[in-house]
């Protein structure tokens, strides 16, 4: 046990020493701004008087490496300092949004990882019959339309024009938690068409990868049922890319996540990070960037964590 | 019960028989599921789901139609070597091609195909589609089929720049990793690293805030976020060329490190480094649209299909379709190249699933 605790370990430090190289790219990429925040935020026409007590009240007249760590310690509490635009504070604006966008990120996952764990185990065991290449081309079809395509196409035929669910998911606090469901379907149902896509073609692979494996002819030749095969054979062997496959199209989400949000008007992170962009409010964008990338960096770790925690062999490494 | 339904069920149900009774099992499968599945969306969604099922078999049939026809066409005009390979597409990369080689005629050709000028008002706003105006007018009065034709211009064209430019970074930094390596390759591998560890669309947002939104910008931006893809497979696949003993060869007689990349390394790697540009650039292509989408691509008037959506989103709670004819364009020309890279994927790898 000793081992594997030690290599955890040592991917987590791994993704931690990646965590702070972004902080740092996130930080110090708003430096790179020609002049500073405070000449950004108040335009060209700003005199030098406003500019210079802006600047003072940012902090700006400190050493970039010294804000920077005061940033950082910000970010761990939770305080990203107040928005240039509202001057309301960063955590408030974002935290009800964060809550929103996991939510949904959670609903879509829920429906989308068993849906295609499923399919993508039986266009496998279907391969190379002509409905392993429909399927192929209906996901090739998913994945290559860019989100807001599938998410207005489902806006038209769904809410439009049969009128099932909302085209626009507005959130009120006393909602009841079926209302919220029924709310959000929609979203939800455009990020579980892509990730599907995805994690059917990646489970596909893997569990094709699989059977070419000489146990597994060997088990077929010695008379085992096909159901046999797999369940006992292959699907312990293939729990590790299946972890793999799950963790890595998560981690999609989060990015499937910001056009989803703009599409159907839902009040979640990615939202405001777009809106933060168009109006150069670099604090929020700072907060947001940080803390997409620290959800991606912890899903790609989990899949190699999960990775070593299932593959025998990974524990070992030579 | 009308005749359509009758004539439906009728056709299908002989089709199937037909292949049953040749013993093509596969296509007898294909269809017989196919009259079950519409047994339950005719009972669900009556007369038009069966019609919406006729209607895209049909258009299926024709896009097989087209694209057989094309790989005819293409195996008769080019010469033998290229002709003999071309026998070997699956109907889905001719396909791909077909829609590839439409494009780019729609785009070189755009101001002789195109009625109207991108940024010229010529009627009302949402003007419904007349004898004019093939799709109708945009939110400003454009011609929006006008604009569709620009679009394969300026979007295919702005993620060509930023793809080319994405393959010559990334290439360039992984031949020299891999025939330098040492610290250069160390260096290379840890700055692809972090870069990868950063999602795309994010990573663009945050530099699109800094930067601002005009093209230069964005390609830059782009080329540096997907070059790491390319970095990483030119560095495996010359990785695997460089310990080849005609390397070591060519290092016996002098030759520079660019004389080795350039006339030993490259030729040797490209098939597979054709295959990723393709792929590389369905992911620029999709980030610029979504960018543009956002607002924050290409800037109007300039026409643009991923802010062609936006911009006439208002128009689908109406029940337009016409606002997702610029995103299926997106997707359509995605799909092809997709098609494409997989039958050339399937061919460089010899790769014969089990």
């Amino acid at each position: 046990m000793g081992d594997i605790l030690q290599l955890v370990l040592k991917r987590l430090g791994l993704g931690l020493i990646t965590l702070l190289v972004i902080s740092f790219l996130i930080f110090f990429a708003v430096e790179l701004l020609p002049g500073d925040i405070a000449q950004a935020v108040l335009g060209q026409a700003a005199t030098p008087e406003t500019v210079a007590a802006l600047r003072e009240k940012m902090g700006l007249d400190q050493p970039a490496l010294v804000r920077y760590f005061q940033w950082l310690g910000g970010a761990v509490t939770g305080d990203f300092g107040t928005s240039l635009i509202s001057g309301e504070r960063v955590s408030e604006a974002i935290s009800d949004r964060f809550i929103n966008t996991l939510f949904l990120a959670t609903y879509a996952a829920v429906i989308a990882v068993p849906i295609s764990i499923i399919l993508g185990v039986i266009v496998a065991l279907l391969r190379n019959t002509i409905f392993d290449r429909v399927a192929n081309v209906v996901t090739l079809t998913s994945i290559s339309s860019p989100e807001f395509f599938l998410g207005y196409i489902l806006i038209l035929y769904l809410a439009v024009k049969t009128q099932y669910f909302p085209a626009i998911a507005s959130l009120s606090s006393d909602m009841s938690f079926g209302e919220l469901l029924h709310r959000t379907f929609l979203p939800a149902l455009t990020l579980v068409l892509v990730v599907t896509a995805h994690m059917m073609r990646m489970t596909r692979a893997a569990i094709i990868n699989l059977l070419a494996s000489p146990y597994i002819e060997m088990a077929r030749l010695k008379g085992v049922p096909p159901w046999k095969v797999i369940v006992k054979h292959a699907l312990p062997n293939a729990w590790a890319p299946i972890i793999n496959v799950v963790a890595l199209n998560l981690a999609y989400l989060i990015t499937g996540v910001v056009l989803v949000e703009v599409v159907f008007v839902y009040p979640g992170i990615g939202q405001l990070l777009v809106d933060a962009v168009s109006k150069r409010d670099f604090p929020i964008v700072q907060a947001c960037c940080l803390i997409f990338a620290a959800t991606f960096i912890l899903l790609n770790l989990a899949a190699d964590v999960g990775a070593i925690l299932t593959n025998p062999r990974l524990r070992h490494p030579k | 019960m009308n005749s359509f339904v009758i004539g439906y069920y009728a056709l299908l149900i002989g089709a199937s028989c037909l292949a049953a009774y040749f013993k093509q099992r596969q296509i007898f499968l294909l269809i017989f599921s196919l009259t079950l599945v519409s047994f339950v969306t005719g009972i669900v969604g009556g007369v038009p789901a069966l019609r919406f099922i006729t209607i895209a078999a049909g258009l299926l049939a024709l896009a097989a139609g087209v694209s057989y026809a094309f790989r005819e066409f293409l195996i008769i005009i080019t010469p033998e070597g290229v002709a003999k390979e071309l026998r070997t597409a699956p109907l889905t990369a001719a396909f791909g091609m077909f829609v590839i080689f439409t494009y780019a005629i729609a785009g070189i050709f755009a101001p002789v195909i195109a009625p109207f000028g991108e940024a010229e008002v010529i009627s009302s706003a949402f003007a419904p589609a007349d004898e004019n105006m093939l799709l109708g007018a945009d939110q400003l009065g454009r011609d929006m089929f006008s604009r569709i034709i620009y679009g394969a211009r300026n979007s295919v064209g702005l993620a060509l720049t930023a793809t080319g430019l994405a393959f010559i970074l990334g290439a360039f930094a992984g031949l020299m990793a891999a025939t330098k390596g040492g610290w250069f390759d160390q260096l290379m591998g840890r700055v692809a690293d972090v870069i990868m560890s950063v999602p795309s669309l994010i990573f663009a947002l945050l530099m699109l805030s800094i930067f601002g939104t005009s093209l230069v910008v964005i390609v830059i931006i782009v080329a540096l976020i997907y070059s790491p893809r390319v970095f990483r497979l030119t560095r495996a696949v010359a990785g695997n060329v460089v310990v080849m003993d005609y390397i070591e060869a060519a290092k016996l007689r002098g030759e520079g490190n660019w004389y080795l990349i350039r006339k030993e390394i490259l030729p040797n790697s490209t098939a597979p480094l054709v295959a990723e540009f393709g792929l590389e650039f369905c992911f620029v292509f999709l980030l610029i649209a979504g960018l543009s989408f956002l607002g924050l691509g290409i800037q109007p008037p300039t026409a643009d299909w991923g802010s062609m959506v936006r911009e006439n989103a208002t128009l689908i709670s109406f029940g337009e379709l016409t606002p997702l004819i610029p995103a299926a364009a997106i997707a359509l020309l995605t799909v092809a190249v997709n098609f494409v890279v997989d039958w050339m994927l399937f061919r460089s790898s010899g790769l014969k699933e089990v």
